[in-house]
């Protein structure tokens, strides 16, 4: 369980994160998302332990970061931003280090490195220098390390950067296994990953706090939410049979690529109108799709306003 | 206990995983080497100690331990790790005070591989060895504070060029703390009580009242002091800078 109250990290003057509260239960994956530089970092750090916050409080699992910072760090397993680790040593030197840091007693240990070396696939890497390995490696070693302790909380800054597409799937599906009895708290800007692993999401900018909500929420706010999508060869023909939908209340066809978007007034379904006013007037579509929303659309409207808020 | 033996242990073998650790072995010893036989006239003297050979170990520290110390924490908040290190459940104290102690080990073992120095002068001669092995104590202990104050510098930069450098030049004013160069200066405005007590902290005064052979409770309690100060501060510098 992760707790913060008002967290707060203040640098003289500038105000990196603005009162911040949440609460993350076991089972729960919550996202944070949010422009670079927005606090999502700062905040990881502050619930790591790392930095001390200005004002405000973090719990781990019952424990106050600032008051029982041992105890905290215990239950926590932490992904620090870009991943780092100790150049010269190899992996299993590294996995080592850190399970004796973390006191795993002997035979726990060799068990854990064993499961966390097969989980990350890092069998074929153990003897090399860290310094020598891809990106891609050592954000799995960082991973590696977070997970190694079988922490029932785990906080991940950017677990995923850095990956190629094979291995952000990977990790997604690792993060998704662990995801039923942990707490977990990613920070990413790939919003798809949102979808694939979150459970929640966060929207963090300018260090506030400006949305907290399932996926399905988030994307509900979109415009798009509930429009219908179709792309047809004879656009014209589309469009003119699209027209006798009463519920439609605007088209937008994609300059790009011809696509044709219709949004529905306000609380309307549209897509069965849609679809047998197209079937009515024999319009061959090639393609026909609800939408449910746009994330991307979403998060740039809530995170410009908070900039034009400021300005 | 156990948090501090994991940080030394790792932080001491990450020496060893560069050639820094060889160059800086093999450079100690060729100029330890060469200086007592060239500069400290070690056969010219026609006495069988090794006096020329420790007189100048405060000058071998001043350019060799900021070499070693410069890394401590600058490269941990270059490369990001001090990230990873400071939030293990492990105290702080636990933190600085393994990777001193690495440091000061390796310095050690350093110190070690000159006994061929002490194989040599018992050789030729019948020196006395509780003189050698007291300077041998007082030479690692001035080593250890030497180490702690490039401790302290370094964990105030990212970067290891102007921890070195920092870490010269106040590891020179301490060396030189009770001779004119640093005690004119003070002189200038301070009153006398300071002046004195600036000279009571020279690393040289006490670095020698020892290889003399007379272990003066004060003199290592003067080292411990200088080293415990110097890694509390360290601490502080650490917390204070580690934001950014």
């Amino acid at each position: 369980m992760i707790e913060t109250s008002q967290l707060t990290k203040r640098y003289g003057d500038f105000t990196a994160v603005d009162g911040i509260s949440f609460r993350v239960e076991p089972g729960q994956v919550l996202g944070f998302l949010g422009p670079n530089g927005a606090g999502k970092s700062t905040t990881m750090k502050m619930i790591a332990g790392f930095l001390a916050p200005s004002s405000g409080s973090a719990r781990v699992c019952g424990h106050d970061v600032e008051s029982a910072p041992l105890d905290a760090k215990r239950n926590l397993g932490y992904l620090p931003e870009g991943a780092p680790s100790y150049g010269e040593m190899t992996p299993r030197g590294f996995l080592e280090f850190i399970a004796d840091a973390r006191g795993l007693a002997a035979d726990v240990r060799r068990r854990r490195i064993d499961d966390v070396i097969g989980r990350l696939q890092l069998e074929g890497v153990l003897a090399q220098p860290i310094d020598t390995l891809s990106k891609g490696f050592k954000r799995r070693v960082g991973l590696a390390q977070a997970i190694l302790h079988d922490p029932p909380v785990l906080v991940l800054d950017e677990p995923t950067d850095g990956l190629d597409p094979n291995q952000k799937h990977e990790v997604r599906t690792l993060i998704n296994a662990m995801a039923h009895d942990k707490t977990i708290v990613i920070s990413t800007h790939i919003l798809e990953e949102v979808h694939a692993v979150c459970t929640r999401a966060v929207i963090i900018a300018r260090g506030r706090l400006l949305a907290d909500a399932t996926p399905a929420e988030l994307e509900a706010r979109s415009r798009y939410h509930g429009a219908v999508s179709l792309t047809a060869s004879n656009a014209g023909a589309a469009r003119e049979a699209l027209a006798r939908v009463a519920d439609i209340e605007s088209i937008e066809i994609d300059p790009q690529d011809k696509r044709i978007t219709a949004f529905p007034r306000k609380g309307r379904l549209i897509f069965n109108a849609v679809s047998e006013a197209l079937k009515a007037q024999n319009v061959a579509v090639s393609e026909l799709q609800l939408e449910a929303g746009r994330l991307d659309e979403v998060f740039r409207s809530i995170t410009t306003a908070a900039q034009e808020a400021r300005a | 206990m156990s948090a501090i033996r994991t940080v030394f242990r790792r932080e001491l073998a990450s020496y060893f995983a560069t050639p820094v650790a060889y160059v800086f072995i093999v450079i100690f010893l060729l100029l330890a080497g060469a200086l007592s036989f060239y500069l400290g006239g070690f056969y010219e003297r026609g006495q069988a100690d090794l006096q020329p050979f420790f007189s100048f170990h405060p000058w071998l520290y001043l350019f060799l331990v900021p070499a070693v110390s410069m890394r401590l924490w600058a490269e941990e908040r270059k490369s990001g790790s001090i990230e990873l290190l400071l939030t293990l459940p492990l105290t702080m104290a636990q933190a600085v005070v393994g990777k001193f102690l690495a440091a000061w080990a390796f310095i050690g073992i350093a110190l070690a591989l000159t006994f061929p120095m002490w194989i040599t002068v018992n050789y030729l001669g019948s020196p006395d060895n509780g003189v050698i092995l007291a300077s041998y104590l007082g030479s690692l202990l001035m080593a250890g504070a030497f180490l702690a104050i490039g401790a302290c510098l370094s964990a105030a930069t990212r970067n290891q060029v102007i921890a070195f450098i920092l870490t010269v030049v106040v590891c020179f004013l301490f060396l030189l703390a009770g001779y004119p160069l640093v005690l004119d200066f003070f002189r200038a405005f301070a009153p006398q009580g300071l002046v004195d007590a600036i000279a009571g902290l020279s690393f040289f005064n006490h670095f020698s009242a020892i290889s003399k052979g007379v272990i003066d409770l004060r003199d290592l309690l003067y080292f411990a002091l200088t080293i415990a100060a110097w890694l509390y501060a360290n601490a502080i510098v650490i917390d204070l800078k580690k934001a950014d």
